[in-house]
């Protein structure tokens, strides 16, 4: 049996409004080149001045992953030539980076915690994007992208299994959406995800040979292009033969990776310090002004819900992992005084519907009000779960507020017993051979056989009885 | 140290120069004088010595986060040798 070694290379995009060497505009999706200035093209005798806020946001990252605060930082060169890189370098952080080692736990499918070190993460500066195809023998180059400022957060080798590696990426997009550093957008690329893949015999501690599978763009892709290579890399092993390492690329498509052959020789990257870049040196006031602006982060948010809402671990972990999520949750549970039922239906209903729809929270036409007056009404036994549901669904259809649906609708639940008597009486009456099979039946068969008068009870009134007075009036009239 | 002929030669290629069988030499016997001068500067004993990540020993002043630049792509594509679209346009990369 094999066991995989994983780690993974994150970028991340910091959405600060300009660049991190020069006041260009970082807005995604411009016209090709518009936000190109002199700094970005690499026009010679231009120096770059890196941006403040580019460095508040990887500090606080560093903050929230508890890693140590790189005091003195240095800009790198490193070297290679593509031509959506003008200078024939990037500008990164080689020996002494902004952030250094620190954790993340994660929460395993068993329920078990496990911790995994950040090795460092570093500043740089992201390359334009090429156009392939488009032009006859010509290649398009946008720098538009170019200098958008990008954290590299790399881990530790600590990663087991394809699973584990998406729980940790799932983790640091939850830390920088807390931390709102970055949109973590990753079909837009403003989070993209390196993964550094081996395996070894079971039991070794040797590693094997790695190889990297370069920028996979979603939480999907990465289980599966680690799956896939990790399987690559033992039937090669099994076959006797040897790993060669290298870069590779997945195709989603045919659920393989590739070799991309024509990066294995530029691999010699050069670093050396920048000449244009002085250290960059931060002291203890900036690091405290970063700590005190960082807000509640989801470990701590977990802690709080399960505390505060009586709501269960897993489901505390479902309900923080996205921050406007938790929010909108939150919001609910306060409003309506009921943690566990707006937990469900915030999972439930309200999750559903967004995954459906591939929307944000912002974009639920379900208000947090709207919710918590649904949840009020089911409190005060107005609604039962069937007509509840009626409600939410007219909510996201914007047909006005709860109490409104209710009226329009007629959706009051019955509770007075001498209506449903009076139904139950008349299904009695309509289902003559059920009730004689009924009571002719043995005990234990009655209970599946009240389902039948039920469900007719329920269709009479319209989803509207009450399921608790129908069951119990059922019953006394059925056994008398 | 010295530098063989296929060090120069993968040198050569990362840096993208295409060297004469002259230049070759040439750059050989300049490249070989600056490892030696490196050669001696590894002998001095640096050990309480800090590295050094800037000759000048002054910290990196940061700017704003402030978009200060504004389109001159038109200005900028006039010494492009090709541009369309919008794009600058490079002899065709192969990926």
């Amino acid at each position: 049996m094999y066991e995989a070694v994983i780690g993974l290379e994150v970028h991340v995009q910091l959405n600060t409004a300009s660049k991190i060497f020069s006041g260009s505009s970082t807005t995604f999706g411009s016209e090709p080149n518009t936000q190109a200035s002199l700094v970005d093209l690499g026009m010679p005798g231009v120096l770059p001045v890196p941006n403040a806020r580019a460095f508040e946001m990887a500090v606080k990252f560093g903050l929230a992953i508890h890693a140590e605060i790189g005091t003195t930082s240095v800009f790198d060169r490193k070297n290679y030539f593509y031509p959506d890189l003008p200078k024939g370098y990037q500008i990164s952080q080689f020996d002494l980076p902004i952030v250094g080692r620190g954790e993340v736990d994660i929460t395993l499918e068993n329920g078990d915690t496990k911790r995994i070190g950040v090795t460092r993460a570093h500043l740089e500066e992201d390359a334009g994007k090429s156009i392939h195809d488009a032009y006859d023998g010509m290649t398009g180059i946008d720098l538009n992208r170019a200098g958008t400022p990008l954290l590299e957060i790399v881990s530790e080798p600590e990663l087991r299994s394809a699973k584990e590696a998406v729980a940790y990426l799932r983790v640091i997009h939850s830390i920088i959406r807390y931390l709102d550093i970055s949109d973590g957008n990753m079909a837009e690329g403003s989070m993209r995800c390196d993964c550094n893949v081996s395996i070894r015999p079971e039991g070794s501690t040797a590693l094997g040979t790695r190889t990297e599978i370069k920028n996979v763009n979603s939480f999907r892709f990465v289980e599966k292009a680690i799956n896939t290579e990790i399987n690559r890399q033992i039937e090669i092993l099994e076959d006797g033969g040897r790993i060669i390492q290298e870069t590779r690329l997945y195709d989603p498509d045919r659920d393989e990776t590739r070799s991309m052959r024509s990066k294995e020789e530029a691999n010699d990257y050069r670093y050396f310090p920048d000449p244009d870049l002085l250290p960059v040196v931060i002291d203890e006031d900036f690091i405290q002004a970063c700590r005190d602006t960082l807000p509640e982060l989801p470990a701590a948010r977990k802690a709080r819900y399960i505390e505060r809402y009586g709501i269960t671990e897993y489901d505390a972990g479902v309900l923080v992992a996205d921050r406007d999520i938790a929010d909108y949750f939150s919001a609910v549970a306060e409003q309506s005084g009921e943690g566990k039922l707006a937990a469900n239906w915030v999972m439930g209903s309200v999750m559903a519907e967004l995954n459906q729809r591939s929307q944000s929270i912002h974009d639920c036409p379900v208000t947090t009000e709207h919710l918590s007056d649904l949840i009020g009404r089911i409190k005060d036994q107005t609604l039962n779960s069937k007509t509840a549901k009626i409600v939410f669904d007219a909510l996201l259809a914007n047909e006005g507020s709860v109490d409104d649906i209710i009226e329009a609708r007629g959706l009051v639940q019955v509770t007075d017993t001498g209506a449903i008597e009076a139904i139950v009486d008349s299904v009695m009456t309509e289902n003559p051979e059920q009730v004689e099979n009924y009571r002719q039946a043995p005990g234990d068969k009655q209970g599946k056989m009240l389902g039948f008068f039920v469900g007719q009870v329920m269709k009479k009134s319209g989803g509207k009885a009450n399921p608790q007075a129908v069951n119990e009036i059922l019953r006394s009239k059925l056994n008398a | 140290m010295s530098l063989s002929g296929d060090d120069l030669a993968r040198v050569a290629k990362l840096a993208r120069l295409g060297l004469t069988t002259e230049e070759k030499e040439a750059t050989a016997t300049q490249l070989n004088g600056i490892l030696a001068l490196i050669d001696r500067m590894q002998a001095v004993d640096t050990d309480s010595v800090e590295p050094l990540a800037h000759p000048l020993e002054l910290t990196q002043v940061l700017r704003a986060d402030e978009v200060t630049e504004h389109n001159q792509r038109d200005h900028y594509q006039r010494v492009a040798p090709h541009a369309q679209d919008g794009l600058y346009l490079v002899p065709r990369v192969v990926e």
